[in-house]
């Protein structure tokens, strides 16, 4: 299926007004807020945005300048989903008594990077899920704690250097696997999870809409690469997002009510017959966070292979 | 301590760095934590050098996760630390006071910043003095010490480890922005010139150890998990066996010989310093990086034959009160001002110390920016 395949959203069909404007603190090249972009056209302004401490808040909102053209809060590190329960509810409340929101009921997006959502941040997002709280948490993965200066987190996938996995002559940088954390929201038998990537726009969008339409919790998480933190050039976060996907190291699918769909699979982008799933060097030596991988060539087999097994599940689980 | 690389001589270091520096000089082998401005730093030293001198570096998930990790380790039998700043220290709080009443020594670092809650994370402040008394819930005795500079950052932080040790019990290093982020020359002394606390262990056979008896000096002494001693740890109100117990009588002896050990241990654990003290008519009470201005304007004022001194709190708690209470008697005090960056968390302390004996001030002030020593002369002179 094409990026446009859903056929919701196209270039010429995009709305222009920009409930996310330009002009906030972030990084050169930074992907996660060309996400919020993406996702805020996608909702448009009937909605309230519930974000944990981390990138995303820091930049949009530094006194005396703030990019939220919607209703925004921030409270802490661990409890976006909990905020947005506590929100969600609220509204419901009001509407029962007729007292506001009476037409269209606005959504309530949680947001919160990989640390705020796999690590510090889990309790609170599992007990939304639980409690069927009928919101969208996206999860802007950038693979580390970027805010606090590149501390690894449950996100940071293996041989990856951070500040708190340093790579040297006796450690390869992470040595633990990326947390699945799809699966994770899949095991909550949650009526909708995807996963997304800013380098496919269209396909973030409608997945966005659809999340926002879906009664009950939805949750997104989006690969959003980070050039400061991955060592990597500006303009390269694109590209990386692309051959992430492409090399099946982040694969796009959605699970609907337990149904898993491939959104785009990398076997059919490419003309040549060799599978391109598992083929990571040009996506890996492209970033300084992998440098010292060179020549590890075991570790590297190690993550190719680990790509190819994850595929497969997830082939599997689509052919059920 | 031959054998690891320990760094030694004349280094420029900031406060974090010599924090994390300290804490291996003190045979810490074991770091948890979670990344927090402004302490991270600490945690990121230590990822790098714990594997070094053969230690272990966990990044947990969250803050509750780092300070529980820490209690684990330490009753397994090593030095552990943790760092951190305001809202991950008000996190760790319940995992503390479970550690003053199980009785497990180790160290947490609190770089303060702006609060409450997210606050300001990159600029200093000096809210969190009442929080490390008081942040965990029920009655509990508490050792916080609180250096001012790079080098005293090194030697603070091997103190607060031999404290730990020495009392068995948690001890908080609180530390601020200013602190943990500035850069000064420090000297690095080598390994094994630095006297270091171990924790005492049980002499008697493993099936007659008591890990919660006092002996002479209210102080138990400390098996590590696993070496063969029944040693059952329990969060709830114990006997001297650890077993949980509701008799009225054993709790209340408990809890005392939990303050009384702290208590008595006075003289062991108080320092402070004292600067131009010796005639000084009007004395500055300061800490941490507010101490710094009041040493400048001290001096300036003593250029101009104004008897000021300055009365710097290293150890917070348990409180300096006798030594405070002294200097207030001397015939020549007239004022005590209490600079500090909150809203008069130690001036309260301070003035029940003084019990009206001379005139008490603060100045405070909450903008996250230094309170300057041009301040802290215009108040002199006011007041």
């Amino acid at each position: 299926m094409n990026e446009t395949g859903y056929g919701i959203f196209a270039a010429r069909m995009l709305p222009k007004d920009e409930p996310f404007v330009q002009g906030h603190r972030a990084c050169q090249g930074c992907i996660p807020a060309l996400m919020l972009r993406q996702i805020t056209k996608a909702i448009g302004r009937d909605l309230i945005v519930c974000s944990a401490t981390g990138c995303m808040e820091i930049i949009s909102s530094p006194y005396p300048f703030n990019a939220w053209g919607v209703p925004w809060i921030h409270v802490a590190f661990e409890n976006a989903a909990a905020v947005a329960s506590g929100v969600e509810e609220g509204i419901e409340v009001l509407r029962r008594k007729g007292r506001f929101y009476t037409g269209r009921k606005p959504a309530v997006l949680a947001l919160g990077g990989d640390g705020g959502t796999m690590d510090i941040g889990l309790q609170a997002l599992s007990g939304a899920l639980e409690r069927g709280t009928d919101f969208v948490y996206v999860c802007y993965d950038n693979e580390a704690y970027m805010n606090t200066g590149i501390q690894r987190s449950s996100g940071t996938p293996m041989g990856a250097s951070t500040s708190t996995s340093p790579a040297g002559r006796v450690s390869t940088g992470q040595v633990t696997w990326k947390k699945n954390l799809a699966e994770i929201g899949v095991a909550h038998n949650i009526p909708y999870v995807a996963t997304a990537c800013p380098s496919y726009p269209f396909d973030l969008m409608a997945k966005v809409k659809k999340a926002v339409e879906v009664k009950g919790p939805a949750l997104l998480h989006v690969f959003a690469p980070c050039p400061t933190g991955w060592r990597c050039d500006a303009n390269s976060g694109i590209k990386l997002g692309r051959l992430a996907v492409e090399s099946g190291l982040f694969p796009l699918f959605e699970v609907v009510d337990g149904q898993h769909k491939i959104s785009l699979d990398p076997a059919t982008m490419r003309k040549s017959s060799q599978d391109p799933i598992g083929e990571i060097a040009g996506y890996l030596f492209q970033q300084g966070r992998f440098r010292h991988l060179k020549g590890r060539d075991e570790l590297i087999q190690a993550i190719q292979e680990r790509v190819r097994l994850e595929w497969q599940k997830l082939k599997a689980k689509t052919e059920r | 301590m031959a054998g690891p690389k320990f760094k030694t001589g004349l280094r420029l270091m900031s406060g974090n760095e010599a924090v994390a520096e300290g804490a291996l000089y003190a045979g810490c082998r074991f770091f948890a934590g979670y990344p927090i401005t402004p302490s991270t730093e600490i945690a990121e030293v230590l990822a790098m050098r714990l594997p070094q001198v053969g230690g272990f570096f966990l990044q947990m998930e969250d803050e509750i996760a780092s300070m529980a990790a820490v209690l684990g380790a330490s009753l397994a039998g090593a030095k552990a630390m943790t760092a951190t700043s305001g809202p991950g220290f008000s996190l760790k709080q319940e995992n503390i006071g479970y550690g003053c009443i199980a009785e497990i020594p180790c160290v947490i670092v609190d770089v303060q910043r702006g609060g409450p809650s997210t606050g300001m994370p990159t600029k200093p402040m000096q809210s969190d003095i009442m929080q490390a008394r008081w942040g965990t819930h029920g009655d509990h005795p508490i050792i916080a010490l609180y250096p001012d500079s790079v080098e005293e950052a090194f030697w603070e932080t091997i103190r607060a480890f031999n404290l730990a040790e020495r009392f068995r019990t948690p001890v908080i290093l609180l530390s601020d922005e200013v602190v943990g982020h500035m850069r000064e020359r420090m000297f690095l002394p080598k390994p094994g010139t630095v006297s270091i606390y171990n924790r005492r262990k049980p002499r008697r056979e493993p099936d007659k150890y008591m890990p919660y008896e006092g002996g002479a000096q209210d102080v138990p002494t400390m098996a590590a998990f696993g070496t063969g001693y029944r040693f059952h740890v329990t969060g709830l109100f114990h006997d001297r066996t650890g077993f949980p117990t509701n008799d009225p009588a054993i709790i209340e002896s408990e809890l005392r010989r939990l303050h009384r050990k702290v208590d008595r241990g006075y003289n062991e654990i108080m320092k402070w310093e004292e600067f131009f003290l010796d005639d000084a008519e009007e004395v500055i009470v300061a800490y941490g990086c507010t101490a710094r201005s009041a040493r400048a304007a001290v001096k300036r004022l003593r250029l101009r034959d104004r008897k000021v001194g300055m009365f710097r709190l290293k150890t917070i708690w348990p409180f300096p009160d006798r030594a405070i209470r002294q200097i207030a008697r001397r015939a020549h005090t007239k004022l005590l001002l209490v600079a500090e960056m909150n809203t008069g968390q130690v001036l309260g302390e301070v003035e029940r110390a003084v019990a009206g004996k001379c005139a008490v001030e603060g100045l405070q002030r909450l903008d996250t920016e230094m309170i300057t020593p041009r301040q802290l002369m215009r108040a002199l002179r006011e007041g």
